[in-house]
């Protein structure tokens, strides 16, 4: 059980004056990074993560190649100064998890069968954040792939649902995280509603849980709308270029 | 693919034998294997259980030591949950530190009983700001034939139910001896293949799944954790009735084995 003690809702609004069903602002630029082959910064609200995608690339070391299908390695890390409290530099046990999470959640939407032996690396640094990192990763991490040229079944979106206040409510916040009830990541191919990572601590209802997928299925078609846009700005833009770099 | 080849080359006939509506051990497709839980098998530690599922084998070992309390939380006492894939258990586990399976089990259980509040913290607290007790949860698997996860739950359940809390050897006068157990969550983990969803799933049929859910619900019906897991996608009506099979599942052990 969460800790209790602070007034979530007032006058039927959150602590930042967002309805219910609000998502905090969201930001995509594709591309930032010059090196990685394919990149994305997405922000949200006070969260701002960076993913940089590498590959198909040569699978190091050599035995954890797959003869039939490209490995997708995913590795979630938050930078030291991103919290109120310096977090220890390097992963520990909720990184390892997220990053496992993650990768599932991105695995079902990659076509890896076209690359046997190869490695598909995926590195998420979140910059700053504020509750909800692993979904911002994973919405970073899909545009990242698409721009890196892997070809994808689809996009992935991500958002947690949860419980504040006996509200059920979209993306929450770190306070809204840390004094609400429940908390419940999902991320999903929106086009087709499956879901491919599914999370939840805290304590919900039946009821409730379905109401969160619910909405967490509404929020996910938003950020598909957002993430499509960004890609499509970019490559239009290229287009306009005349196909160079 | 995992060094244990046979599962790999088995899952075919896992899949086949789905569409025929049977399981390779013969059970229906919402039967738990046979359960037994032994408890207190360990003197050395407050509270233990060995749970078995079939012929997959967890001994959780609950310890208790005074410690100091976290500082945004000085009248709490502190939960940690950690989990061993022992080598023995499989050809496939490893010795060194944790792996991301063996985390994820460990956070998992510790959702459960965290998000339920099933351990009143504020009943741990000896001496506020300065002494509480730690509750280390110890998941040792020692055999996996599949499903670690329901296994180390219910025996990290039952050993916290029976564990004393070492007053006399710390020193400590005027506390109770056994924890404040507040709730009983239960782990159920199901899996999808082809179009059927299977309980409490072996080694074979966790191999040949597509996708796999596990859910932790409380005595009262709630959920106090989820995870999903598994490499393919599931739409949100098979969720709710995954959902649905599982808080049903955990009641019939929460009658069984913690009642």
């Amino acid at each position: 059980m969460k800790e209790e003690g602070i007034e979530l809702i007032k006058d039927g609004k959150r602590l930042d004056g967002r309805g219910f069903e609000e998502l905090r602002p969201i930001k995509i630029e594709v591309g930032v990074l010059k090196r990685a082959d394919g990149s994305c910064y997405f922000e949200m609200g006070n969260n701002k993560a960076l993913a940089a995608v590498y590959g198909p690339r040569e699978m190091h070391p050599r035995h954890l190649q797959d003869a039939k299908t490209a490995v997708v390695n995913y590795r979630y890390n938050m930078a030291p100064f991103s919290v109120d409290e310096r977090k220890r530099p390097g992963p520990d046990r909720r990184s390892v998890e997220i990053s496992k999470v993650s990768r599932a959640a991105l695995d079902p939407v990659i076509l890896k069968e076209y690359y046997p032996k190869t490695a598909i690396d995926v590195y998420v640094e979140l910059l700053q954040s504020d509750a909800g990192t692993r979904t911002a990763g994973i919405n970073a991490a899909s545009v990242a792939l698409a721009d890196a040229g892997i070809p994808m079944k689809d996009l992935v979106s991500s958002i947690a649902a949860g419980k504040i206040g006996g509200e059920m409510v979209l993306d929450m916040n770190a306070p809204e995280d840390n004094y609400g009830e429940a908390d419940m990541p999902v991320a999903m191919i929106a086009r087709t509603d499956t879901i491919t990572m599914l999370q939840m601590d805290g304590r919900f209802t039946k009821e409730d849980f379905k109401r969160g997928l619910v909405l967490a299925k509404k929020a996910c078609h938003e950020i598909y709308e957002l993430q499509r846009a960004a890609l499509l700005d970019k490559y239009s833009e290229r287009a306009g270029e005349g196909g160079e770099e | 693919m995992g060094l244990d080849i046979v599962e790999d080359i088995r899952k075919d006939y896992v899949y086949d034998l789905v569409g025929s509506g049977k399981r390779i051990d013969g059970r229906g497709f919402l039967d738990y294997r046979e359960i037994s839980v032994e408890r207190d098998l360990i003197s050395k530690a407050e509270g233990s259980a060995l749970v078995k599922l079939g012929d997959t084998s967890v001994l959780v070992g609950v310890k208790l030591e005074p410690g100091t309390p976290f500082s945004d939380a000085p009248n709490k006492g502190i939960i940690m949950t950690n989990a061993e894939l022992r080598p023995g258990a499989s050809p496939d586990f490893e010795t060194g530190p944790p792996n991301e399976n063996s985390v994820e089990l460990a956070r998992v259980v510790d959702r459960g009983i965290r998000g339920s509040g099933t351990i009143d913290l504020e009943k741990l607290c000896i001496e506020e700001g300065e002494k509480v007790w730690m509750t280390f949860i110890d998941i040792h698997a020692l055999d996996n034939d599949g499903n670690l996860v329901d296994a180390a739950a219910l025996g990290a359940i039952v050993a916290l139910l029976h564990a004393r809390i070492p007053n006399e050897h710390y020193g400590i006068t005027g506390a109770d001896d056994t924890l404040a157990i507040r709730d009983t969550p239960v782990a159920v983990t199901v899996v999808k293949i082809r179009d059927a969803i299977l309980v409490d799933p072996n080694l074979s049929e966790e191999t040949a799944a597509t996708s796999k859910l596990t859910v932790i619900s409380n005595a009262d019906g709630t959920l106090s954790g989820v995870q999903k897991s598994g490499r393919e996608g599931l739409k949100e009506d098979e969720i709710t009735e995954m959902v649905d099979i599982c808080i049903e599942k955990a009641g019939e052990i929460r009658s069984k084995h913690l009642g």
